[in-house]
């Protein structure tokens, strides 16, 4: 069986301009942050990313890496509004793919399970129909002869996520309370790096959990990646929670400023720079 | 007397009234998960589960449902919330930066969609509610800009858009002000009640829409002295209710 570690930087190299990247967590909270960081340091750009947005979005807008977004929301959490999503969606920096966000589950789903749509009841009468004129509709076969949104499978290139612990063949374990979609984004991907806290014996991994704490199954992985506090400033519950005084200056502070200060050096200098403010 | 029980002599203040007025929606619901989603419905959401509604479910804002002592009695990740969603057994209370005459609600974008003057959150789950559970809405300050003739884009399905589909609702909606529902023959709102101190005619300077008013519109229900105590002394001690709305 084989090793799957690898460096982020080694994970980033494998993706390329154009591709549609699907990214996991949910709002800021574990979010691949090592694995963003990574990809900010690289010329990787034109991407169409599928995200429940966060900072990662943020980042990656700013930076002027995003030709479109899947999205049904971006925020910080705390702080309701993502300032440089906002301001990069109203100087109209990308094109946007908004839908709801069972909308978004369900294209998981549909791709996951190499459907190429699955009927969801959302949408209808709303007005993602109207800025998504690519949505069709479809009406039950069955007596009840409803109308559903086709919901069109999120296949994407690769996927991004960020977990408690993982062991070195790409099985991936949560020990937060909410595995948001990670293991579908994994699933509805060609390939799919895994950062993780710490890369443990896969006897470990069950030691002090039960077994349903294995999200992310190795078939599905194509690297690991052990990046401590890599989801910073979002949240990775049970092991930090979210670096409010940190997220608060991301929100406050000048893009490019940020950028020198945070994303000049490697995931070390991050970490280093993030010690000096604390 | 000592000063908690002078304090619970005290008149109810317009914050109260709200919370009151929140906590009816979920009145005779049954077994099913308050979605509140702001400060005000979720003190209506917990009095209403210690006081007439006992069966309501309640989350802690994460994962886990709650009894009102914060014991855990459930898990509730995003995937699962979903499933309750669309299975309807969920009453959920949005917010709207936006609302229309129709219920339609906004919480996406102000301006053109495609190049918004302000970009807000997003359609989150705004379509997928509306479409199958009961969907109310909390507006903490009652104005032009909010109850608006139109909104700028439909997150939320109001009733002219839903077109009858089979599990679309909105019960009510809360706000500084009064109560609204959309009990007319063309399902647009109505002014249900007014909270004691407030005008018709403050809510019509309010609202750029036209309301429809009754002759007689009765005042918002007064607090027991029970809810009052719940309110002032278990739910929110700290009195954060009056920084969502003043007296």
């Amino acid at each position: 069986m084989s090793d799957k570690t690898m460096t982020a930087e080694e994970a980033v190299s494998r993706l390329e301009s154009g591709m549609t990247l699907g990214i996991g967590g949910w709002g800021s909270r574990r979010k691949p942050m090592a694995l963003v960081r990574a990809l900010l340091r690289s010329n990787v750009r034109d991407l169409t990313v599928v995200s429940y947005g966060g900072p990662d979005v943020g980042m990656l807008a700013a930076a002027g890496r995003i030709r479109r977004l899947v999205a049904a929301f971006v925020t910080l959490d705390s702080i309701p509004l993502e300032p440089h999503y906002r301001a990069a969606r109203e100087s109209g920096a990308f094109e946007l793919m908004e839908i709801d966000e069972a909308m978004f589950m369900w294209g998981l789903h549909a791709a996951a399970n190499r459907l190429p749509f699955l009927p969801v009841r959302a949408g209808i009468g709303s007005d993602v129909m109207r800025v998504n004129p690519g949505l069709r509709t479809v009406t039950s076969p069955y007596e009840d002869g409803e109308t559903f949104v086709a919901m069109p499978a999120l296949r994407m290139d690769a996927a991004l996520v960020h977990l408690s612990r993982a062991d070195r063949l790409g099985n991936g374990q949560y020990l937060g309370p909410d595995p948001y979609f990670d293991d579908l984004f994994c699933e509805a991907a060609d390939a799919a790096y895994v950062s993780c806290e710490r890369i443990v014996d896969t006897a470990e991994l069950t030691k002090e959990a039960g077994p349903q704490t294995l999200l992310v199954q190795r078939h599905t992985v194509t690297g690991v990646v052990e990046a401590p506090n890599g989801a910073h400033f979002t949240s990775c519950a049970p092991d930090y929670g979210r670096d409010e005084a940190f997220q608060k200056r991301y929100a406050s502070t000048p893009w490019p400023e940020f950028a020198a200060r945070f994303l000049a050096g490697d995931e070390q200098a991050y970490q280093s720079a993030v010690g000096e403010e604390a | 007397m000592s000063e908690v029980a002078r304090a619970a002599l005290l008149p109810p203040t317009r914050a109260e009234y709200c919370v009151i007025a929140c906590a009816e929606a979920w009145r005779d619901n049954g077994e099913v998960l308050a979605g509140p989603m702001g400060l005000i419905p979720s003190l209506g959401a917990r009095l209403a589960r210690l006081t007439f509604a006992p069966d309501l479910l309640l989350t802690d804002g994460e994962a886990t449902i709650v009894r009102p002592d914060g014991t855990p009695e459930g898990w509730l990740p995003y995937r699962r919330h979903l499933t309750l969603v669309t299975g309807g057994r969920r009453h959920v209370m949005m917010g709207a930066s936006q609302i229309d005459r129709f219920g339609n609600q906004n919480i996406s974008c102000i301006g053109d969609w495609a190049r918004p003057k302000r970009q807000l959150l997003g359609v989150r789950g705004a379509p997928v509610n509306t479409l199958n559970n009961p969907t109310s809405y909390w507006i903490p300050r009652h104005s032009r800009r909010v109850f608006v003739e139109r909104v700028d884009m439909v997150c939320g399905v109001g009733y002219d858009h839903a077109a009858g589909a089979r599990h679309h609702r909105i019960p009510r909606v809360v706000s500084d002000l009064g109560v609204f529902d959309f009990a007319t023959d063309d399902r647009s709102m109505r002014l249900a009640s007014l909270h004691p101190g407030v005008t018709v005619e403050q809510v019509r300077e309010a609202t750029s829409f036209d309301l429809a008013v009754p002759d007689e519109v009765p005042p918002t229900r007064e607090p027991t002295a029970e809810e009052l105590r719940l309110i002032r002394e278990v739910l929110d001690p700290g009195g954060i209710r009056t920084r969502e709305v003043g007296s």
